[in-house]
């Protein structure tokens, strides 16, 4: 074993780089979660800062902004799955419809676009659509007779979330889409061919056979958007966010970093990431067990 | 019969319709925006300037482009997208290699010890606290130095590398090459396919961030254009700034340019290089995520 293994010294120092790697930027800040139960300050640093116990965790329950944080984190994640989780799916299936290949491949072009652009960009196309003053939106809703003036979208709390939610959709659309494009290209022709033998029309080919057979594929994809539902991620919320419509679009993401980096409150900050952190982990297991009991399906 | 092929004629139609809607509100915003950043800034604020421009002008990108501090966001920018990249694809795909050989002792406890990382992670203030203890907060290294391995692109590269028959390799190991010198001379110029994908990826991953800059360093000359650009559509006054230093460089310009449009025209001008590579993103990513969904 020993021999084997100077016999590989080669490869192994392939490998160990990356362990090194992972130890230093992975693992060494899960060991920094230990300021949670702590009172950390930089000059004392993680070892030297007293011990708080769960006077953090303790804190969520008095801090006067968690729950409306909260709420609006689920508010907008539930939204999210409701809407922007099949869209992807419906998309792949429309484009599956396509019968000219130019045309679905122009599709396909233009629908993964927005992807490769940043947040800020993308946040800043739909802050100029939406603007008051020059955003065509407000001139299309004008002209129809919906609005009498325009309205300033950014600067109203509700319609935040819809804002935001619309955003990711298009954003995630074509993207989205390509791993459900594949698992249709995936689906046996054979079915396709007796099913139309038995007299199936499009909708029910779509629905009897094109559906099921991506449905492992949907599961899982299913299963990651649970785990993710206290997860809105920084960069769309910080870019659409303003202080007309702070109170909804604050979400637990953005306040972690918020507490951390303008209230300088590193423990209470690193508190709440981490019952975020194992809430998420919790979920992930939890979907994974309960997909795996009633479809067989799971990602482990 | 023939309700049933009426049927699929109203959905072929309905189909139809409903893509061309999607390729309007996709291309749609970016019409406006570039609309926008060729009109004169002042007559803009006026309202109105949808589908043409009304007094076109490229005033707003000569301001845009003489700014020195979006000079430097650039050249912050394209450091680490070049040099970034370079390193990343480079690391991640020796111990991708290294991870590939079945052969290799403790494989299963190096990988799970990789996998760990994928399903928890220490959060933003311990990381950032792991930065500043090495030095890396206010230099350019923050935006390589983190980014130099992903456990992601590892398990893509792996997987393909994984499917490279060993007997090409097999004669160069008789002439007693070593591993390194297979990985160097075989095993990447083999790989080219999942390296130009992962690269791309990376490229844009790089070009497009913001939030480390954010985070991790507070001088300007560390900025990165999408941060500077994030900067202008959040914050007037900001954007107000730069159109001030623009006029002071450019002040017979002054009639044809406003914070607003110069934004527009900073969208335009940071969205250009995306637009570039796009075809070859193209041609890759979608190679690059099937390879990767095997695996997922």
């Amino acid at each position: 074993m020993f021999k084997k293994f100077i016999g590989q010294w080669e490869t192994q120092s392939m490998v160990w780089p990356g362990i090194i790697f992972l130890i230093i930027f992975s693992y060494i800040p899960m060991y920094g979660i230990v300021i949670a139960f702590k009172d950390y300050n930089l000059l004392e640093g993680i070892a030297g800062s007293e011990w708080a116990g769960l006077e953090h965790f303790r804190e969520f329950f008095n801090d006067p902004n968690f729950a409306q944080v909260l709420k609006n984190t689920l508010t907008i994640n539930l939204l999210a799955l409701a809407v922007a989780f099949p869209a992807p799916i419906i998309f792949a299936l429309l484009l599956n419809e396509v019968t000219s290949t130019k045309f679905r491949r122009f599709i396909q072009s233009v629908s993964y676009l927005p992807h490769f652009v940043s947040w800020v960009i993308f946040g800043g196309l739909i802050i100029n659509v939406l603007s008051p003053s020059n955003g065509v939106i407000n001139e299309i809703l004008i002209q129809l007779g919906i609005l009498k003036e325009p309205l300033n979208f950014m600067g109203e709390p509700h319609y935040f979330k819809y804002i935001l939610v619309a955003g990711e959709m298009l954003k995630g659309l074509g993207w989205g889409a390509i791993i459900y494009i594949a698992a249709i290209a995936g689906v046996d022709a054979e079915m396709y061919e007796a099913a139309k033998i038995d007299g199936a029309g499009r909708f029910q080919k779509m629905w009897h056979i094109t559906l099921p057979s991506i449905m492992g594929t949907i599961v899982i994809m299913l299963i990651f958007a649970i785990s993710a539902l206290l997860n809105t991620g920084f960069e769309q919320i910080l870019v659409l966010q303003n202080a007309l419509n702070r109170e909804m679009s604050e979400t637990i993401d953005t306040y972690v970093y918020k507490l951390g980096f303008q209230s300088m409150r590193y423990s209470y900050s690193t508190a709440v990431g981490l019952a975020k952190s194992v809430i998420a982990l919790f979920l992930l297991v939890s979907a994974n067990y309960v997909s795996k009991r009633i479809t067989d399906k799971g990602l482990f | 019969m023939s309700s049933t092929r009426f049927g699929s004629r109203a959905f072929d139609i309905f189909n139809v319709l409903v893509m061309i809607a999607v390729v309007i509100v996709t291309l749609g915003p970016f019409w406006f925006t570039i609309v926008g950043s060729l009109n004169n800034g002042l007559d803009y604020l006026r309202g109105g300037v949808y589908f043409w421009p009304r007094e076109f002008t490229w005033a707003n990108y000569r301001a845009v482009l003489v700014d020195s501090t979006i000079y430097q966001a650039f050249m912050v920018t394209g450091f680490r997208t070049i040099v970034g990249t370079l390193i990343h694809v480079l690391f991640t795909s020796l111990i991708a290699y290294g991870m590939s050989r079945t052969y290799l002792i403790g494989r299963n406890f190096y990988m799970a010890v990789i996998m760990f990382t994928m399903f928890f992670g220490g959060g933003l203030i311990p990381t950032y606290i792991l930065y500043k203890d090495l030095g890396l907060l206010n230099t350019v290294w923050v935006y390589i130095v983190p980014g130099m391995f992903s456990v992601w692109d590892m398990i893509i590269i792996m997987s393909f590398m994984r499917t490279i028959p060993d007997a090409l390799l097999e004669s160069a190991r008789m002439d007693g090459a070593g591993e390194y010198r297979l990985f160097l001379q075989f095993i990447l110029p083999l790989s080219k396919p999942v390296l130009a994908a992962i690269t791309l990826f990376n490229g844009v991953y790089h070009w497009n961030s913001y939030f480390d800059a954010m985070m991790f360093t507070t001088k300007d000359s560390l900025q990165t254009v999408q941060l500077f650009l994030m900067r202008m559509v959040t914050s007037a006054d900001f954007a107000q700034g730069v159109n001030a230093s623009a006029l002071a460089n450019i002040p017979s310009q002054a009639m044809k340019i406003s914070p607003e449009t110069m934004k527009l025209a900073m969208m335009m001008v940071v969205s250009i290089p995306i637009i570039l590579i796009y075809p070859f993103l193209q041609k890759y990513f979608v190679k690059g995520i099937m390879i990767g969904s095997i695996k997922g």
